[in-house]
């Protein structure tokens, strides 16, 4: 039986640190982990909980990011709980077996502290991993800061063992921005907060010698539609199942969590959508201009990226006096409009406000983004406003030296 | 499906072709993928013979791929000495043995290798390939003689 881990109402935590707590306190069967900068912390605390007796689970050190999330597939297809960590060049090492987890319907819970990808070589903090494996199958929540990334993993179980999901579920933080920022966190003493996760109930678990069963089959053009569109439908359906788990937190410890997340929005007139640490950058900013200027500045936050919450999105979006919304993406975009602009464009269509919509690129490999830039962008979202059409290019690059670089014009009002 | 000379035949093994089984929709299909290999809880299947065994639909022992075959092994009985090399190497499980006593081929999921005719010891060899076309009892018939060693 684990040692019982003495934890005090309030802890100072950085993103790392408290997810690692979260994973001891979930009661893993198996952890199969390869360190990388910047999440090898959480693996490296995980280490120490099963080293000092915190942990009955298996640790179980692999020769890759490959080999680890081979590993955690088969432990999960034993029937075991399963969880690791990762980052970036390791996060791409792993992208294969994603996609083995997920159309396996195995419940790994996957913490990734998002880091710029190569080349050039980059250790700092983007979303270039995140954005890599959002077609995945795999649910993504994301984590703004130090106390989420210690509620968010625990919730993550949950959802994803849930047997109407039974997916796989990934918990993202900022690189160093929040993995390496120690912050207040209030934990969950271990008995409550494994009350809530709840004992592991294995589905079609290979260790199961009653019910033989083959994992991991081949099929051909006569059946692999049908199986992927049933996981489709799964990760879909998975929203509501979120939704309860999230107001079931909210029940425990006071702490609100939404699919979309929206602060000040209420009567926004120019609004930015952002992901990670940036978004209490955003939200600080926002309060300061309408101290300020007046200007009704709102900002939204996609908690979960997949499913991605084209419902919650909408009824965000769809406020008479929204003109105008930036999204913010913080991965290189490779040849395209980034991902949030394109996801928040097609929720936003169907609205009556129709607000007009324009993307940065921003943060690249750490890039700094700080006040001074957000009022600089929200500024230029009041005058798109006013002018009634785009007056800039839709797509742009924030905070990068060299002459402006945009792209992409339009005189849609 | 089976053939004349197929060992071990039952009544569920290669009662179909691979591929012909009903195809269900999305809402049907197995979660993740996750194949049974029997109906409903067993116990000591590994002690039971495959006769003996509940299969489900989805075991690929009810099904057969015959048809991928252009050439058979066919086993004689009379020069087979039980050594056991085919059963062995065989990569289908498709040599049916009991109490290391051969009793031939399953013909529903031989794909027709050859491995066991290679791995034969015996003198003239206990299998050979031949046609599939051709009848088990011709094929018999037109064995060939035990070879002499070559006088020095």
């Amino acid at each position: 039986m684990a040692e019982k881990f003495e934890l005090n109402e309030v802890e100072v935590w950085d993103g790392n640190y408290a997810s690692s707590q979260a994973l001891r306190q979930a009661q893993i069967d198996v952890v199969a982990a390869y360190p990388i900068t910047p999440s090898t912390p959480i693996v490296e605390g995980y280490g120490a909980y099963k080293a000092n007796g915190y942990v009955d689970g298996e640790f179980v050190m692999v020769e890759s990011e490959h080999a680890a999330m081979s590993g955690c597939v088969g432990a999960a297809a034993a029937g075991g709980r399963v969880a690791t960590a990762t980052s970036s060049q390791g996060f791409a090492l792993m992208v294969e077996v994603l996609y083995q987890a997920s159309g396996m319907r195995l419940p790994i819970v996957l913490t990734v502290v998002n880091r710029a990808l190569a080349s050039p070589l980059n250790v700092r903090g983007d979303h270039s991993d995140m954005y890599l494996g959002r077609d995945a199958g795999w649910i993504n929540l994301d984590a703004f800061n130090s106390q989420e990334a210690y509620d968010l993993p625990l919730m993550a179980f949950r959802i994803g063992e849930h047997l109407d999901v039974r997916l796989p579920v990934m918990v993202h933080q900022d690189g160093f921005t929040t993995s390496h920022k120690a912050q207040n966190v209030r934990p969950l003493q271990d008995e409550v907060a494994y009350k809530f996760v709840g004992k592991y109930v294995p589905v079609d678990d290979m260790l199961d010698f009653t019910r033989p069963v083959t994992h991991g089959a081949q099929t051909e053009e006569d059946w692999h539609y049908e199986h992927k569109a049933k996981q489709h439908k799964a990760l879909m359906d998975s929203r509501t199942i979120i939704d309860s788990v999230f107001a079931e937190f909210k029940e425990l410890t006071g702490r609100e969590y939404k699919r979309v997340e929206s602060y000040m929005m209420e009567d926004a007139e120019v609004a930015m959508v952002v992901l990670g640490s940036s978004v209490e950058t955003a939200v600080l900013t926002a309060k300061q201009m309408r101290e300020e200027s007046g200007l009704k500045v709102g900002v939204i936050a996609p908690r979960c990226i997949r499913p991605f919450p084209y419902d919650l999105m909408r009824e965000t979006l769809d406020r008479e006096g929204l003109k105008a919304v930036v999204c913010m993406d913080k991965s290189a975009p490779g040849g395209a409009m980034g991902m949030l602009f394109n996801e928040v464009s097609a929720a936003a269509y169907t609205t009556k406000s129709r607000p007009i919509i324009t993307n940065y690129i921003y943060g690249l490999g750490g890039r700094d983004f700080a006040i001074d830039e957000v009022k600089r962008i929200m500024n230029e979202q009041k005058a798109h406003a006013d002018a009634g059409h785009i007056t800039t290019h839709i797509q742009q690059f924030s905070g990068v030296r060299g002459p402006k670089l945009g792209f992409f014009d339009t005189r849609r009002g | 499906m089976s053939m004349t000379g197929s060992a071990g035949a039952t009544a569920q093994r290669g009662v179909r072709e691979l591929g012909a089984e009903d195809k269900v929709g999305w809402d049907e299909v197995t979660q993740g993928v996750a194949l049974n290999s029997f109906n409903g809880e067993t116990k000591g299947a590994a002690f039971l013979s495959q006769e003996e065994r509940d299969y489900n639909d989805f075991n690929s022992y009810t099904a057969t791929v015959a048809s991928w075959r252009i050439i058979k092994p066919v086993y004689n009985r009379d020069i087979c000495i039980d050594c056991q090399n085919c059963w062995v190497w065989c990569p289908d499980t498709s040599i049916i043995s009991k109490d290391k006593q051969m009793l031939g081929i399953d013909y529903d999921h031989c794909k027709g290798c050859g491995v066991c005719v290679e791995v034969c010891p015996t003198n003239p060899k206990s299998l050979l390939m031949f046609g599939e076309t051709l009848d088990n009892d011709d094929a018999l018939a037109s064995w060939p003689e035990k070879k002499k060693k070559a006088k020095k």
